[in-house]
């Protein structure tokens, strides 16, 4: 009886593995298989890194990944400027309205991104900003802010009262206790909210894809979802390109899936 | 320095703490909503240039709109069918991952790939997989002559499929969280009352496990009703406009034809649509907690 | 060094919640006094509000003459010593001693001589680079002192210190305190709900309950003439005996209730002037003594009795008084009478 159930625990994540990784996977394949082999029966005769080495001359797709790293990380930064501070009083100073400001983050969150891309649109026209990558920056990190709020806010509550005590009784002001005591011993929250904050940003579309038009200028999610516009679809080089695209999300996700998990759900438990 | 001047001191400098985020959250989210709603009741062609105020004429087109009205339901519809499997086969994978067993960790990093991979590649790796003439599923399945994405009514349930694929980890750790969160000493004391696995499952886990699922299920009705990323790489809304839903419809008034101000009016029914459900949920959520 | 006043202090939290009312409180420079209570009784709060951690809603501060009542911790000279310590866990021992110094502006040469005195002092010299991590809690604990020592300020608290440390330990550090208040001659408030470590420690005790202080005295007074019930119960193990006069013989005695400490209540094997006859309900033999708990009339009485020489339960024995004057009355509400 014990064998049964341990043999259905077995098969069923045998079937989950299949389900979460075989997509993925499959498309992994398709990337190494030759042009010709493409759709047909079986396994392919042989693997080829061709259609790697195509994705990667292409000029604009190699500036994509450039563009999304320098976006995604200004996000980052961006968000972590604003929302550490924030969060920090928000947990340990007599915020006025605080109430109203966590309500108005958690509504920001629960906007649809399209019910501001007309006026944004607008907006960065005037200012000069459509068609660049700072452009960009504002936009995502306003999207971001209410998640890395509600991290930021949990981890600094977590971190016990005394310590901000000992520091306002060894003499510091509010804004010292915060930069000397609470931000380095908030790191592994910070940590946990870049990685969040940037992987949001990296695969960010509909922002992306409103304001940006050159080539040369746009992010890896756009490049992705436009790369046959010239030609027939080179599918395997579609495929290679989408998995260069994810390896730095799959890489970080890798390594710091202890981390990921904790900020996704004490995120959501906490709220 | 008297007792009044520090109470405002230490309020003014509170207040410095959070103006960034407030400064940015305000300008560059709230400030828009409002000023998407003026447009709304603008005739506003980007490429002439012009604008007149027209009042709630937009809004009275909507009204007329079939295409609108196809792309609500069809947002409602997509929203309830995808968030329903996910929950369904999220409540497994979270029990299954709840157990400790060797290599959960590795388990742990397998369910979060679908979630690390960008939406659009995610579309990208279905639309292979129903490819008519490569893609895999297509010969697997037994209708193996329908084209999954060309055809109206098959469409969509793809677009499901993608939306499931993507986002089912993620309720599941929402989910998984949920029973971390139940302490082992109520399904002991069941047990030891005769309570077989069907009965613990019923009675303590997933009365339990309530809120997590309401919580879960408001992040992702919000996001599946706001979905874009996966449809437009897919189909574009097509074929026929038969996968169009709300955000996908607005794009392409807004950014195809370039029709400002019926675009926002079209961003401001689908914000609306969408925050009425969030605090509905959040009502009901509410109500939950209390109880 | 500092003489410490509250006057007519009063601490509401948001919700009504009375924290602290009508407190006013001298203390004198160098004296070592302890705030005792059962938890909730605001001792916690009072320090808080002496730290500038928290303001009161009305009534005011005054620390070494000035008023306070408005200054933040940072202007107030007051260092303090946290239940669980409270060290940064990012800097070593060093560093948290140093840290205050640093925000005091003190040169490098002038920080590293201080941090290397007090460390001496203390006996940790061999921890300045470990990680608060690294250290057991007896340790952890002496650099928190150390890092109050440092700033050389006018006042000292003290928050349960001693209460995340283990009994021998506790014992240990006990007597240390006192030697180190004695060596430095400074003020000490200190908060604690152990009256073991108020009474061996203080040279006045301010008893709270609720919010509200009960008594303030020297620790004998509060043992010899304690100013409620409360206060008497307060202090003594086993406690002290609270039963009606007429148990103890006295029924046409004014108070309420009549006080008799164990070791001032006699138990004897027959029948004597003066005794009440009782039965006996336990005998706890303790080491140096036993205590035996008698029943009379649905009252209980302990009483301390030399080993070797308990009754045994379900005995009879007659009990008295020892000395008259060590007798307490209190009336209907509580309150001592005071005897004629």
């Amino acid at each position: 009886m014990r064998n049964l159930t341990r043999l259905g625990r077995v098969l069923a994540v045998a079937a989950l593995l299949t389900f979460l990784l075989g997509p993925f996977l499959w498309q992994g394949l398709t990337s190494l298989t030759p042009e010709a082999e493409l759709g047909g029966r079986g396994w392919p005769s042989h693997l080829t890194w061709r259609a790697w080495a195509g994705a990667l001359a292409r000029e604009d797709f190699l500036w994509s990944l450039f563009n999304s790293l320098v976006v995604a990380a200004a996000t980052t930064c961006l968000c972590l400027l604003c929302g550490a501070p924030a969060a920090f009083a928000l947990a340990r100073l007599p915020v006025p309205g605080r109430g109203l400001l966590l309500g108005g983050a958690l509504a920001v969150s629960m906007f649809p991104p399209i019910a501001v891309v007309s006026p944004l649109y607008l907006v960065l026209q005037q200012m000069g900003l459509l068609d660049t990558r700072a452009g960009l920056v504002l936009p995502y990190a306003t999207f971001a802010l209410p998640l890395t709020l509600w991290l930021l806010t949990s981890f600094f509550r977590q971190i016990p009262s005394e310590l901000y005590r000992a520091a306002r009784v060894d003499g510091c002001t509010p804004f010292q206790a915060f930069r000397w005591v609470l931000l380095p011993v908030s790191g592994p929250g910070l940590a946990t909210t870049a990685l969040l904050v940037f992987v949001f940003a990296w695969n960010e579309f509909l922002f992306a894809l409103s304001f940006i038009h050159s080539p040369g200028r746009r992010t890896v999610p756009v490049a992705i979802s436009l790369f046959a516009a010239e030609h027939a679809e080179p599918w395997a080089e579609i495929a290679a390109a989408s998995v260069i695209a994810t390896l730095p999300l799959l890489v970080l996700t890798v390594l710091f899936q202890r981390r990921i998990v904790a900020g996704l759900t004490a995120g959501a438990v906490k709220a | 320095m008297s007792l009044a001047r520090r109470l405002r001191t230490e309020r003014a400098q509170a207040i410095l703490f959070v103006a960034p985020a407030v400064m940015v959250l305000v300008a560059v989210a709230l400030v828009p909503i409002l000023a998407a709603l003026w447009l709304s009741f603008h005739r506003s062609i980007l490429l002439f240039g012009e604008r007149a105020f027209v009042g709630l004429d937009n809004y009275a087109l909507l009204l007329r709109d079939t295409r609108f009205h196809a792309a609500l339901l069809r947002t409602l519809y997509f929203a309830a069918v995808a968030v329903t499997i996910e929950l369904l086969l999220a409540l497994p994978i979270a029990l299954l991952l709840h157990r400790a067993m060797p290599g959960r960790g590795f388990l742990r990093a397998a369910v979060l790939i679908p979630w690390a991979i960008p939406t659009v590649v995610s579309a990208r790796i279905w639309g292979w997989l129903f490819n008519p003439d490569y893609g895999l599923l297509p010969r697997l399945l037994p209708a193996s002559d329908v084209n999954w994405l060309g055809t109206p009514g098959y469409a969509l349930h793809a677009a499901i499929v993608v939306d499931v694929w993507k986002t089912t980890p993620f309720v599941a750790l929402l989910l998984l969280a949920g029973l971390q969160g139940i302490p082992e000493d109520l399904y002991r004391a069941a047990r030891v009352d005769g309570a077989g696995r069907w009965t613990l499952l019923t009675r303590i886990t997933l009365p339990l496990l309530m809120p997590a699922i309401l919580l879960a299920l408001l992040f992702r009705t919000l996001d599946a009703l706001r979905v874009f990323d996966a449809i437009w790489v897919l189909t574009e809304g097509g074929p026929a406009n038969t996968t169009e839903t709300l955000s996908v419809y607005a794009y392409k008034t807004l950014l195809r034809a370039g029709n400002f101000g019926y675009g926002s009016a079209q961003s401001v029914v689908t914000f609306l649509v969408v925050m009425a459900v969030g605090v509905i949920y959040l009502r009901v959520l509410g109500a939950g907690r209390e109880g | 060094m500092a003489s410490v006043s509250l006057v007519d202090v009063e601490k509401r939290y948001r919700g009504g919640v009375l924290a602290v009312s009508e407190l006013s409180l001298t203390i004198a420079d160098g004296e070592l006094v302890s705030l005792v209570g059962p938890s909730g009784c605001g001792k916690s709060t009072v320090l808080s509000l002496l730290a500038g951690l928290e303001t009161p809603s009305a009534g005011r501060i005054l620390i070494d003459g000035r008023d306070v009542t408005g200054s933040p911790p940072a202007e107030r000279d007051v260092a303090m010593v946290f239940q669980s310590y409270a060290l940064y866990p990012h800097l070593d021992v060093a560093g948290n001693l140093a840290f205050p110094l640093k925000l005091a502006g003190l040169g490098r040469a002038e920080r590293e001589g201080r941090v290397r005195e007090v460390a001496q002092m203390l006996g940790i010299e061999a921890l300045l680079e470990r990680k608060p991590a690294a250290l057991s809690g007896g340790q952890r604990q002496r650099v928190a002192l150390g890092r109050a020592l440092v700033r050389r300020p006018k006042l000292f608290l003290f928050d349960e210190p001693l209460s995340n440390l283990d009994a021998g330990l506790r014992a240990q550090m006990r007597s240390e305190l006192k030697r180190l208040h004695a060596r430095l001659g400074a003020t000490f408030v200190y908060v604690t709900h152990d009256q073991v470590e108020a009474m061996s420690l203080s040279d006045r005790v301010v008893v709270m309950r609720e919010g509200r202080v009960q008594q303030v005295a020297p620790p004998a007074v509060l043992y010899g003439k304690p100013a409620n019930t409360f206060v008497a119960n307060f202090f003594g193990d086993p406690r002290i005996n609270l039963v009606p006069p007429r148990i103890l013989g006295r029924p046409e005695h004014p108070a309420a209730l009549l006080g008799v400490r164990p070791e001032e209540l006699e138990l004897l094997a027959q029948d004597a002037p003066g005794t009440q006859p009782a039965r006996v309900e336990l005998v706890e033999a303790v080491g140096p003594e036993s205590w035996v708990t008698v029943e009379l009339d649905g009252s209980r009485l302990t009483a301390r009795v030399a080993p070797g020489s308990e009754p045994s339960p379900g005995e009879q024995v007659w009990m008295r008084v020892r000395e008259e004057s060590r007798l307490h009355a209190f009336d209907a509400r509580g309150e001592r009478l005071e005897t004629p």
